[in-house]
């Protein structure tokens, strides 16, 4: 047998260290939620609602040059038409800049009530969920009897007493609101200071900063986006259920709420007056809701296929 | 049990006292009184009035009554109609109410349950996306929203249904399912999701390979440990349902403990504001009870010491 020559063989490439290399470049966990997301065809009609409305929201009210508050008697009850694309009201206020200038209080009401919960939520569990104990049975136990207090009911209470106005709205929306929030928060932060990796990144030498950065606050953050994206749709029924009561902001504020409250009486003879405010409450509340869900689902690592 | 219960209660009692004082002490910073009118009474009269109502003794004193009187379930007199004691309204207004939400109730659970279940069965077939459109759109869409539109479709347009009041079982229809639509949409899609976990056991494996039909194992295996959920729905269930009442028993005039309410908020008649609100707490913690109790009941493997405790 030939004696076998070195010179006979050729390395192809692959050099014994390139094994380990990573040859495509790796997915970040949120580059790899947003997948998902996108996947999620009922989400994305939500998305793509919420963009609209949004867009709309901004530069509705200028859409047309009429006016929001200026009342036109001459005009009362007009149906659509293409000088009033929405029709006019009772005071011959056109509807169309309405319902956008009710898409802006809408909003606003609704994302202030996420951030106001989430603010106070992430402090009220981050806290109680860090020290632990004594404390943490204190404050959840606060919670606990505050969240006995049925939601609708007081802010209905705050609605007569404080006056009729949007910072009273936010505040009754809020005072029950960030119980929810603050529980979720508890719970993934005491399920996860005592998890394996974030020892095991201990260990390695990371500090208190580069743990919270890296471990702590991108696992929270996910069920946290996903209950500020299902306050905003309970907020904005709310605003419209409070105005349907009589309890809503004061004319000449245009909200979704007052508005159908408004056109109600007419239903029979000016529907319209009725069905676009209605319609935007439910296309909006449907957005979040399928944006929450999207996004749950996206998150939830035992729906990975 | 009985400890658990004990404690349950002692939360309940908590909750109600911090709602009772909460709604005394807003009621106290209410603008206006219940005597403001167009035409100003003399200051004789009013100052009678106030001391016929109990208004002219010091906040703690009124508080102190107000906290023995609850107690013994009396809400005090209406301010507003003079007649009537708070008591009184809320008994012939909940007799209403109480028909037409057991009757929501009922059309919520039994319309979620099976469209839930359908769904779960035909899993990503047209059934399940049929039924998830339904519950997506039932909870979108605002109980009084749906009130109006029913009302203005089967009664104002095809006249199926009468408009309004409340006199006979065809005025019941419209607003029971109003006031059930969200609930319903809700129950569909906790009892689909918790099929579709419970189907994917092995003891559902297992059935079917005992030769077990489809219905035995539908009916004893899936429903079954699927309704737990579902279960626990039941106290935002009653909620929804009494904050609905609201609208709907305005909307479809029906003489019940929600319109008199809205009506009450209305003329700031302070008494029945807070006798309702407190009312209605109480109902709700109660449902908040009997599901902790209903869960300890149902599900064995729950701990009877209750929440994150292992001691």
């Amino acid at each position: 047998m030939e004696p076998m020559l070195q010179d006979k063989f050729k390395l192809a490439g692959i050099k014994h260290q390139d094994a380990d290399n990573v040859s495509r470049s790796g997915l970040s966990f949120w580059q790899d939620v947003m997948t998902r997301f996108y996947k999620n065809k009922l989400a994305m009609i939500g998305l793509v609602l919420l963009i609209g409305l949004v867009f709309m929201a901004i530069f509705g009210p200028h859409m047309t040059g009429h006016d929001y508050r200026t009342n036109n008697l001459s005009q009362k009850n007009l149906a659509p038409s293409a000088e009033h694309w929405f029709g006019t009201d009772d005071l011959g206020r056109d509807v169309f800049t309405r319902t956008w200038e009710g898409a802006r209080i809408s909003l606003l009401i609704g994302v202030s009530a996420a951030l106001i919960d989430l603010l106070i939520g992430v402090i009220w569990g981050g806290i109680a969920a860090y020290r632990g104990g004594r404390t943490d049975e204190v404050m959840m136990r606060f919670a606990d009897v505050l969240y006995g207090v049925p939601y609708l009911l007081l802010a209905i209470l705050f609605m007569v007493v404080l006056g009729q106005s949007l910072t009273t709205m936010i505040l009754a929306m809020t005072i029950t609101g960030w119980i929810n929030m603050a529980r979720i928060v508890r719970g993934e932060v005491l399920s996860l200071k005592n998890r394996e990796y974030i020892l095991a990144a201990r260990t390695l030498g990371a500090g208190m900063s580069r743990i919270m950065r890296k471990h702590l606050i991108p696992n929270t953050m996910g069920p946290i986006l996903v209950t500020m994206t299902l306050t905003v749709p309970t907020a904005i029924f709310t605003e419209s259920f409070l105005s349907y009561l009589g309890l809503g902001l004061s004319p000449p504020l245009a909200s979704w709420g007052t508005m159908a409250s408004d056109g109600l009486p007419a239903i029979k003879y000016y529907p319209w007056r009725l069905f676009f405010p209605a319609a935007f409450i439910c296309l909006t509340i449907f957005a979040f809701n399928v944006i929450g869900d999207g996004l749950r689902d996206a998150l939830d690592p035992k729906l990975r296929k | 049990m009985l400890k658990y219960i004990g404690k349950r209660v002692l939360y309940i009692l908590l909750s109600l006292w911090l709602i009772v004082t909460a709604t005394f002490f807003l009621m106290r910073f209410a603008p206006g009184n219940p005597f403001t009118s167009e035409k100003r009474l003399p200051a004789q009269i009013e100052a009678n009035l106030k001391a016929h109502y109990g208004l002219d003794q010091p906040w703690y004193v009124q508080y102190g009554e107000y906290l023995v009187k609850i107690a013994q379930w009396d809400f005090g007199p209406s301010f507003k109609y003079k007649s009537q004691t708070v008591n009184q309204l809320i008994a012939d207004g909940f007799q209403v109410s109480a028909i037409l939400g057991l009757m929501a109730i009922f059309i919520a659970l039994a319309v979620g349950v099976i469209l839930g279940t359908i769904a779960a069965l035909r899993h990503n077939k047209w059934q399940d996306y049929g039924a998830m459109i339904i519950a997506v759109a039932g909870i979108s869409v605002p109980s009084f929203i749906m009130a109006t539109v029913l009302q203005y479709v089967f009664a104002l347009q095809l006249g199926i249904f009468p408009v309004a009041r409340w006199e006979s079982f065809m005025h019941t229809v419209l607003p029971a399912l109003a006031l059930a639509s969200t609930p319903t949409a809700f129950i569909a899609r906790l009892t689909r999701s918790s099929m579709l976990e419970v189907l994917s056991n092995d003891y559902i494996k297992t059935a079917k390979a005992k030769g077990l039909s489809q219905s035995a194992i539908t009916v004893r295996h899936t429903i079954r440990n699927a309704m737990l959920p579902v279960v626990s729905y039941i106290g935002p269930l009653a909620a929804s349902i009494i904050t609905g009442s609201f609208v709907i028993e305005k909307i479809f005039g029906i003489p019940g403990l929600g319109s008199s309410f809205v009506l009450s908020i209305g003329n700031r008649d302070y008494t029945v504001i807070m006798g309702v609100t407190v009312f209605y707490s109480i109902i709700l913690l109660l449902c908040v009870l009997l599901v902790d109790i209903l869960y300890v009941l149902i599900d064995p493997r729950i701990k009877l010491t209750g929440r994150k405790e292992s001691a």
